[in-house]
């Protein structure tokens, strides 16, 4: 079946769509955004964590035909969402070859020289990406906090990650990234 | 595979009447994981998530008319006072992510045992409405689980909403898990005192084939309540009381050993949920009455 869908401001079509297929396949496979990682397939890990009509979501458990019409932001456009959420200007989109190109252009230490959203920046100024697997879950789970609740305590930031499992940094840094970008948040308004 | 998407909820009946095998998925987090993992390969999934009242819910006068696809995210954020303890479990379900597309309708469909809403339904009291193209009914909630992972739904029904009484007085819920988050129930309890009728509910999750109630350890405490005139003169709770209970709970388990736990850790800690439980919630009515009675 066909599936024509909204993907990080842009309407996509997908093709050739099995019926049982999920969401996050469409995404990886069919349209080539592998930003969103295939880990559990069962709801328990957050690495596939997209948005679809704003709300967070695990992309393996929506069926493909159920975003029929709707909108979905990955990782892949997060950067140009949070921008856009900033300074409220036209909704432009990242379009799908920009989205299936993105890469850290610049130092892929320090960030510098790409276009990041500023949860993406506090967690490479943070260290808190180690083998970066559940990182891109993180950041969309993160970032939808931070836009909900400008001003997280620290169980606030555990209870929107809590469902986000990283099996490598033990989440200390995770917490000090969600906290920094946080505290420059604030400092922006 | 074929995806059935109907626009509303008679083209939903329709098609359930002329494919009683189709799968209803929802919030997909129970179905989508079958078919991730090729242990259900359905003829026909049936989209509901075009059918914009099963997201809808209505308080009334003495219930809540909840659709059957209303995320467990809005029960916490906006029922937490008519359904308090419904709102506690679905605060339990998983993670946020799954909160946000999960519903009480899917938790009665998959009718797992584990289900986090049942306790809490069968605590607070509920019918559940389905329909099919023959017609409307309301099943009660103490017969809709009829063994494991069964229901009393007909082959071409649909769940269209969940009608829960409104509390009339303290309810808790507790549930037993190595983390707060991301787990399935060891075992769960759901409680509900209704003062207005002077009863005790109880719900035991994840202890027996399907989610029951502890009628007898409910007879007795209605009983003991009501012989010691505790709903009226608020005391505390005698201690030989509340063992009685929790005894009478753990002992309306029927569990099982699995890998989350052992049958008797499962009796016994049923048994501390429903003292803690009871005591959380009689305080609580005692609290309530000295605020609203001004009594020193």
């Amino acid at each position: 079946m066909r599936v024509n869908f909204t993907v990080n401001g842009r309407p996509q079509e997908a093709d050739d769509v099995w019926e049982g297929e999920s969401l996050l396949y469409v995404l990886r496979e069919r349209l080539g955004l592998p930003g969103s990682k295939n880990a559990c397939e069962q709801g328990e890990c957050g690495s596939c964590t997209v948005r679809l009509d704003g709300v967070p979501v695990c992309s393996c458990l929506v069926a493909a035909g159920q975003v029929e019409g709707r909108e979905v932001v990955t990782v892949e456009g997060l950067a140009d969402y949070a921008r856009q959420r900033s300074c409220a200007s036209d909704a432009c989109g990242t379009s799908l070859q920009n989205a299936q190109q993105w890469e850290a252009t610049g130092d892929s230490q320090t960030g510098e020289g790409t276009e990041l959203s500023p949860v993406q920046q506090a967690f490479i100024d943070a260290g808190a990406v180690q083998c970066g697997f559940c990182t891109p879950g993180l950041l969309v789970a993160a970032d939808e906090m931070l836009e909900r609740n400008p001003t997280p305590t620290d169980a606030d930031i555990r209870e929107a990650l809590s469902g986000n499992l990283c099996r490598c940094t033990g989440y200390e840094k995770i917490m000090d990234a969600v906290r920094l970008a946080a505290a420059r948040q604030g400092e922006a308004v | 595979m074929d995806f059935l998407r109907p626009a509303s909820w008679e083209e939903a009946l329709a098609a359930k009447a002329e494919h009683p095998t189709a799968v209803p998925i929802a919030g997909g987090t129970d179905v989508m994981v079958e078919i991730n993992f090729d242990h259900r390969r359905p003829e026909y999934l049936m989209d509901l998530n075009r059918i914009g009242d099963l997201c809808e819910w209505e308080v009334g006068e003495d219930s809540v008319r909840l659709g059957a696809s209303v995320p467990y995210t809005k029960i916490m954020e906006h029922l937490r006072a008519e359904l308090p303890g419904l709102a506690l479990a679905s605060h339990t379900v998983a993670s946020p992510q799954i909160r946000n597309r999960g519903g009480v309708g899917g938790n009665l469909g998959t009718a797992s045992p584990a289900g986090d809403a049942h306790p809490a339904l069968l605590a607070a009291g509920a019918e559940v409405e389905v329909e099919s193209v023959r017609g409307a009914r309301r099943i009660p909630i103490d017969a809709f689980y009829t063994g494991v992972k069964r229901n009393a739904l007909a082959p071409d029904e649909l769940i269209r909403a969940v009608h829960v009484k409104k509390a009339d007085g303290p309810q808790q819920f507790s549930k037993v898990g190595t983390r707060n988050a991301m787990v399935i129930a060891v075992c769960a309890f759901g409680l509900a005192l209704h003062p207005r009728t002077r009863t005790v509910r109880t719900g035991i999750g994840s202890a027996a084939p399907t989610p029951v109630r502890a009628k007898t350890a409910e007879e007795f405490l209605n009983a003991a309540l009501e012989e010691g005139g505790f709903w009226d003169n608020g005391k505390i709770i005698t201690p030989s009381v509340a063992k009685q209970f929790a005894d009478l709970c753990s002992a309306a388990c029927n569990p099982i050993d699995d890998v989350r736990g052992t049958a008797s850790y499962r009796r016994h800690a049923v048994g501390v949920m429903a003292r803690r439980t009871l005591t959380w919630t009689w305080e609580s009515y005692r609290g309530a009455r000295r605020t609203t009675e001004g009594a020193a």
